[in-house]
């Protein structure tokens, strides 16, 4: 059975069997990891090119982990010191590629839509490794494998994500993916960083971090970026870190086992507490590695759908 | 050149005329009206069940020229215009240079003489401040009378509170209305359509309503406190409308305009990126679309502009947040006000007629067009019962930028007279 669509541009819209087949596909990979040879050849012959243009160390390395595991040419692309700098467009820059016989396109993006532009200018398989405030849909798949792995399932858990959701791709895809797949979501975070009418998507609201932890299964912890319009959507750090940082008080406080999510890179001490991220709750080494899995397991299904 | 429209139905609502006849009409002027008419020498255009109105102006176009005419010329703003069914359009000064001198008003007036004939009268909308920087007046006076027609510095707001009310007192005194592009900077940057669900959903920046409510609802103070004329240009929100209507109640020199893609479209139809459902203000929702329409009907609305803003193919291939501000709008108004506005009930052809002539020409001081014998022939004819599919292809326009291609519509331009000249689509 193979995925609907040609392109992975986001969890909007994905259907419950599409999401279940990557993540039942990842499963197989993540054994693959675990080999001391840990190359398979499905994508022998392919080429894939990663075009970065934002910066971002760790899905970058993610995605060429899992394309050089999958045994496929990998074209590294990023946006500094190239032609985009230049004032060269996404359709030109993204042409050029094409040109060069180019099978797949993994494409970061500062802008909502970007990877969407995309696929109306080339034929390449697209995969969306994050457009501007809209999808990471990788991230979130990975998030999901995650908890899955962790609790065994998605249906009926109450999942939980904290920080600026209005700026988030990570929590958008997080909320579609889980919303599909049957989980109870909620967010949390000043209303300063809750976009407008959020609650039509499904998902509950939180300002206070403590009336929503005693019901929480699992929380994913987005990283605080300070550099973003710093002192209009919060005062400071320190303040930040006394309401919604999540720290061992607070988890004990609320009174249960509480899986615990970070996308990475974490800022240790102001979103979550060192012990809180080393805790034995805390999956967020697991979700590096299985984001290979599920990466590779994105890779693998688009390429043999062709 | 003589014609003979025969069989049309003549609506003028200054006159409140509307019925079924003939007219005459020989070297650009009216000659005689009655049903019947048999004249050898003319043309016949046979109009039954067409409609003859009094010429259509558009308040809000952006010609481009000078300074932007890879996206659009005078000759072609002013052809697209005629294609569409207007005889007149203003036009908004963020040319280069800008018209914040009347050098550039002359040159702008001049050029449009001698395009088409001058089948399209161009009124040049100046600037209020130098350079449209939004800090010192630009000379009012004299761009006035230069001919002039209106002040605003669209594409930006008049930011600054004490700005706006010096430049209300000083417009004032000629009788010249300021027109604001009321939108608050601070609330909007880096926004790129409307923040509500749909932005939400597709994470892109927003542009909350309140800040095209926060600006209007401090000019209105303002225009009250000066006793000036204020426009507001290109409407979009609920709160915006209910303002407008609680000023007129008052007995405010407040008027505005919407235009056809904000009575026509919502936000969701951002929803695949399509850049050219990008334009400032932007889309919004379903419930600003409703008080719009009241609006309309209830009289609150006095205008019909299109806000007509060419962008060329490439400026437009890019992503949404990347893509510049704006669409077209001359060539699809008349069939998107038939069919939004008059056959579902909101308008009356008549008052369709008033806010697309009567009304806007009101607005800039201009002369009531009359259809009598005698008069000048200034006339708007259009079929309001054909049915057409809109081709972007097919746009006199230099530019294509339309969310509404392949939209079916029912109302369509026949053809344009004035000036002695006519043009027929
Ligand atoms: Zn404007």
């Amino acid at each position: 059975m193979p995925l609907k669509s040609k392109h992975l541009l986001g969890l909007d819209g994905m259907s419950r069997e599409d999401i279940t087949l990557i993540l039942d596909t990842a499963v197989s990979f993540r054994e693959v990891l675990e080999r001391p040879i840990k190359k398979v050849p499905p994508l022998q012959g392919k080429t894939v090119a990663n075009m970065f243009f934002e910066n971002s160390t760790r899905t970058r390395l993610s995605f060429e982990l899992a394309e050089r595991r999958l045994s496929a040419d990998v074209l590294a692309f990023q946006a500094t010191g190239s032609s985009v700098s230049k004032g060269e467009t996404l359709k030109d820059t993204a042409r050029n590629i094409e040109a060069m016989k180019v099978d797949m396109v993994v494409m970061r993006h500062s802008a909502a839509g970007a990877p969407h532009y995309l696929v109306r200018v080339i034929d390449a398989n697209v995969i969306n490794a994050g457009d501007g405030g809209h999808e990471h849909p990788t991230q979130a798949l990975l998030d999901m494998y995650t908890i899955r792995e962790k609790l065994g399932r998605l249906e009926g858990l109450h999942v939980c994500i904290v920080g600026d959701i209005a700026h988030s791709r990570v929590a958008r895809s997080n909320i579609y993916g889980l919303r599909t797949m049957g989980a109870r979501v909620s967010v949390c975070g000043p209303a300063t960083m809750i976009p407008r009418d959020i609650e039509r998507l499904g998902v509950d609201v939180y300002h206070h971090i403590d009336d929503v932890l005693p019901t929480v299964d699992a929380l994913n912890v987005l990283r605080i970026q300070m550099e973003r319009d710093a002192g209009r959507l919060f005062p400071t750090l320190r303040e930040y870190h006394n309401f919604y940082g999540v720290t061992r008080q607070r988890l004990e406080k609320a009174g249960r086992a509480i899986t615990i999510l970070h996308p990475g890179p974490i800022n240790r001490d102001v979103e979550i507490s060192a012990d809180v991220a080393d805790s034995e709750h805390s999956v967020i080494l697991q979700q590096v590695l299985n984001g290979v899995a599920v990466r590779m397991a994105v890779l693998y299904l688009l390429s043999s759908r062709n | 050149m003589q014609y003979l429209l025969k069989n049309g139905r003549l609506i003028d609502p200054l006159t409140g005329r509307d019925e079924e006849t003939d007219i005459h009409i020989v070297d650009g002027k009216i000659g005689r009206i009655a049903k019947n008419l048999n004249v050898p020498s003319a043309q016949v255009i046979e109009l039954k069940g067409k409609i003859v109105a009094p010429g259509f102006i558009d308040l809000h176009v952006h010609l481009r020229e000078p300074g932007f005419e890879y996206k659009e010329t005078i000759l072609t703003g002013c052809t697209a215009a005629a294609a569409g069914g207007f005889t007149a359009v203003c036009c908004m000064p963020n040319t280069n240079p800008p018209i914040d001198d009347e050098s550039v008003v002359r040159l702008i007036k001049e050029r449009a003489r001698i395009a088409m004939n001058g089948l399209v009268d161009v009124y040049p909308v100046a600037a209020v401040t130098k350079g449209r920087k939004g800090e010192h007046l630009a000379p009012l006076s004299e761009l006035a009378a230069a001919g002039a027609v209106a002040f605003s510095d669209d594409g930006d707001p008049v930011h600054d509170a004490e700005i706006m009310r010096r430049a209300l007192e000083y417009a004032s005194m000629f009788n010249r209305p300021v027109i604001q592009h009321a939108q608050d900077i601070p609330m909007t940057k880096g926004g790129a359509m409307n923040e509500g669900f749909t932005a939400t959903r597709l994470g892109i920046p927003g542009m909350p309503p309140v800040a095209e409510d926060a600006v209007l609802a401090r000019d209105i103070q303002i225009t009250k406190y000066t006793g000036a004329r204020y426009h507001l240009a290109h409407m979009s929100t609920a709160g915006a409308t209910a303002m407008v209507r609680a000023a007129k109640a008052e007995g405010l020199h407040v008027t505005c305009e919407v235009t056809p893609h904000h009575f026509s479209l919502t936000d969701e139809a951002v929803s695949d990126f399509d850049t050219n459902t990008k334009m400032n203000p932007p889309l919004r929702t379903r419930e600003d679309v409703d008080a719009l329409k009241k609006g309309l009907k209830d009289g609150t609305i006095d205008v019909i502009a299109t806000d007509h803003a060419p962008h060329s193919f490439d400026e437009k291939q890019v992503e949404y947040q990347s893509a510049p501000f704006g669409i077209v709008g001359l060539e699809t108004a008349l069939g998107l006000v038939v069919t939004e506005l008059v056959n579902s009930g909101v308008l009356t052809l008549s008052q369709m007629i008033e806010k697309m002539s009567t009304n806007p020409r009101r607005i800039v001081n201009l002369p009531e067009i009359r259809i009598a014998e005698g008069e000048q022939a200034n006339l708007t004819i259009f079929d309001p019962a054909a049915e057409w599919i809109v081709d972007v292809q097919a746009f006199k326009s230099k530019s294509k930028n339309s969310p509404f291609g392949g939209r079916k519509l029912t109302g369509k331009p026949v053809g344009v007279i004035n000036n002695g000249e006519a043009y027929w689509i």
